[in-house]
């Protein structure tokens, strides 16, 4: 280049040279051959610098290309460990989930009762013996059957004096892929009558049902049939369900028969207050067919019950791990009419409860509980089971529980009994354990 | 009985048609969603950074929300157990059910840390696919978000070129601010903190934090007065230089170890809402490295 650039000077120079002497003939030749001499040095720069470019441009491409390839070989590096990171498939992969809960107790009672006076008995009701009482070992399976299916099966293993029974608690499939707020649940089921009905006993916040519980439900309310609930797309949870039961579950009892023996309407209404708050409100509707219901005593016709129930549940910014306050309360009114015995009965039967439960400190609760049943049988049942007591059956109890994790509870209670004509007092100690999968916080 | 009729009907007619419904369990991924979709979605979020986000329960105004949700982002790995499978057993919503565009799960995007070796509830609360606590690491943060675009595109496809548009542009800005932190947080490097629980894991590995105990002697179980008073004798030789909990922990153990050690205790924000002017997650990490950075200094 700076060849080139210093023969266009070195002829410049010469051209001025001899200028004067050949300026006329020479002028226009020598233009013409400058001229053409600049050309070719500008071709000569500009195909230089286009070569430069070419070579930067390329150069940029590799040098972006390797920040990809080393990008690249980043996020294989974390896709292996990612894979490699989740599990093996295995023939027990879809093992449904496996959970078995244990319990027991100490008791100490005085004035031990298996019946409430002016009520039927059915069920597992009553105060237990005092000693050490081996509880259910539940055992409970679930998983998705498929993508539109749910399946739930639980069973109790229990020792019935000396003989071991085992008991189909729940046994149900439920839909999994219904869309606008529907889901049917179907086989055996808890209802969702009252509040606590829907809960396995294990979770209650006491050691035994309320007093409702055990006269109106024999404890829980079980329907072989189907549900239906729908979910309203409202901001407040707001739900609508019915049940057809055509088991005998009391209080229905009876023949299996192509229409159910008892049905179920159910709302709940429930949302938050603040972030601290959380409230449900329910009632429900039952209305059952009685045939011969009873052991020794039968009952046949109709029982209509309504339940109202109410829960709230308080914890600082809504963290219930370290305190929380959980106010709960059932009320059971009950109409029964038809043959008792072979007299003409109609009575009218209400029940309540109101209890408190109080996280003052991590892992440690105190529960507070009155419940009472009331039996109007009328006068024409004397000296039989439902003969109206004159007086309702309450108690109060009061509770201490400590959870060292989310899995174990040991629980302390005592009760001050007066169900039957002589006030009974009552210490209980009791363990529930849940092993396996990880149980369901419901509210 | 008409009246009735048209109450159900007004009830049952969806209030917007054009915005999606996006249920988010832990406010990381409300504030996800929110970066992501814009006004094109509605986020509900199910708990605070006040909350315990393992032991949370199944209360009504959770169903209420998960049953109109087109979209559900969670953690996974087993944060939610205890109630989010409860929840999508009683929402009647087949779009969010496991197995469909509208249901997702952070952490299936990421690499877990603390994968434990032994399975067994002896071993405290554990999660058998690994720390669930991934947000704390901007990195996954980042990957999340692009798997998060995908499937807003999939659920919401007549509106892919918006969230294509929001996803780079958050891209590009998170990628940024990522650097700046690494930058502002070098002097951070080998920090020796204790912390309350295993909350912090990711947060740490990515800043290569120090943390030397957890008051916690397993996951989700508290320490007992002897267990802490074997800690304080471990770490009195060589004092960690803060002992830093969630929002949502319990302070007391915090407070008793950081005073018996004369160290500074601290609340981290953990999430969005866990301070003050923690508002998304941009904020989070800025405030996070500020307040590390106070202690370094």
């Amino acid at each position: 280049m700076t060849m080139k650039f210093k023969s266009v000077i070195a002829l410049l120079f010469i051209v001025g040279a001899y200028a004067p002497v050949a300026y006329a003939e020479n002028l226009a030749v020598e233009v013409a051959e400058l001229r053409a001499l600049l050309m070719e040095t500008r071709r000569d720069y500009e195909d230089r610098i286009s070569d430069l470019e070419t070579r930067l441009a390329s150069a940029e491409q590799l040098a972006s290309g390797a920040k990809r390839d080393a990008s690249e070989a980043f996020e294989i590096a974390e896709q292996t460990a990612i894979d490699q990171s989740s599990s093996t498939s295995a023939a027990n992969t879809f093992n449904p989930a496996l959970g078995a809960v244990l319990s027991g107790r100490y008791g100490s009672v005085d004035e031990a009762w298996e019946e409430i006076p002016g009520f039927q008995p059915a069920g597992e009701i009553g105060t237990g013996e005092s000693g050490f009482a081996l509880g259910e070992a539940e055992i409970n399976l679930k998983a998705n059957v498929d993508d539109r299916f749910f399946g739930n099966l639980t069973f109790a293993i229990a020792d019935e004096e000396g003989e071991v029974e085992v008991e189909l608690e729940e046994a149900w499939l439920q839909t999994a892929g219904l869309p606008a707020g529907i889901t049917v649940t179907g086989g055996r089921l808890f209802s969702a009558t009252g509040y606590i009905n829907g809960f396995h006993r294990h979770t209650d916040d006491f050691a035994d049902r309320p007093l409702p519980y055990q006269a109106f439900f024999g404890g829980q309310y079980v329907v072989d049939g189907l549900q239906a609930r729908w979910i309203a797309p409202t901001p407040l949870l707001f739900e609508l369900g019915a049940e057809l039961n055509w088991g005998s579950g009391f209080p229905a009892a009876g023949e299996a028969d192509s229409s159910p023996g008892a049905y179920t309407l159910f709302a709940k209404l429930g949302g938050d207050v603040g972030v601290s708050h959380s409230w449900q409100l329910g009632i429900s509707w039952l209305s059952a067919d009685a045939l011969e219901r009873g052991d020794t005593a039968t009952f046949s016709g109709d029982s209509e019950l309504a339940v109202a129930d109410f829960v709230w549940k308080w914890a600082p910014h809504g963290n219930s791990v370290q305190r929380n306050l959980k106010l709960q309360g059932e009320y059971f009114s009950r109409s029964e009419s038809g043959v008792f015995d072979g007299l003409v009965y109609d009575g009218d039967q209400t029940g309540w409860y109101l209890q408190g439960v109080w996280q003052f400190t991590p892992r440690w609760r105190l529960g507070l509980r009155h419940d009472v049943v009331d039996a109007d049988n009328g006068p024409l049942l004397v000296g039989t089971q439902l003969e109206d007591p004159g007086r309702s059956s309450s108690r109060d109890s009061l509770m201490l529980d400590w959870s060292p994790s989310e899995f174990s509870r040991l629980r302390l209670q005592y009760t001050n009994d007066q169900v039957l004509a002589d006030t009974g007092q009552q210490w209980l100690l009791q363990y529930i354990m849940s092993l396996g999968a990880h149980g369901a916080h419901a509210f | 009985m008409k009246s009735v009729a048209t109450l159900i009907l007004l009830i049952v007619t969806p209030v917007s048609a054009s915005a999606i419904d996006i249920f988010a369990c832990e406010p990381e991924w409300g504030s996800l969603a929110t970066e992501l979709a814009g006004d094109k979605a509605n986020v509900t979020v199910a708990t605070t950074a006040f909350q315990d986000p393992h032991r949370l329960q199944a209360k009504p105004s959770l169903i209420a929300a998960i049953r109109r949700a087109n979209m559900v982002i969670c953690t996974g790995a087993d944060l939610e157990i205890g109630w989010l499978p409860l929840l999508l057993r009683r929402a009647g919503n087949s779009s969010i059910q496991a197995g469909n565009p509208g249901h997702f799960m952070a952490a299936d995007y990421v690499r877990k840390l603390e994968v434990p070796k032994i399975i067994d509830r002896s071993q405290g609360d554990i999660h058998p696919q690994g720390n669930p606590h991934v947000h704390l690491d901007p990195r996954n943060i980042r990957r999340i978000g692009i798997a998060l675009g995908d499937r807003l595109r999939e659920i919401d496809p007549a509106n892919a070129a918006y969230y294509d548009s929001r996803l780079a542009d958050f891209q590009s800005r998170w990628n940024e601010s990522i650097d700046v932190w690494e930058q502002n947080s070098a002097d951070l490097a080998g920090i020796r903190l204790a912390s309350n629980h295993r909350s912090f894991s990711y947060f740490a590995a990515w800043l290569d934090l120090n943390i030397v105990a957890t008051l916690e002697p397993k996951p989700g179980i508290p320490a007992s007065g002897a267990q802490l008073a074997t800690l304080l004798e471990q770490l009195s030789s060589n004092p960690p230089a803060a002992v830093i909990r969630t929002p949502y922990a319990n302070e007391r153990p915090s407070k008793w170890l950081s005073t018996q050690l004369k160290i500074p205790e601290v609340k981290l924000p953990y999430t969005i809402g866990g301070a003050d002017n923690v508002s998304d997650l941009f904020a989070l990490f800025e405030e996070s490295i500020a307040i590390l950075r106070e202690l370094a200094q």
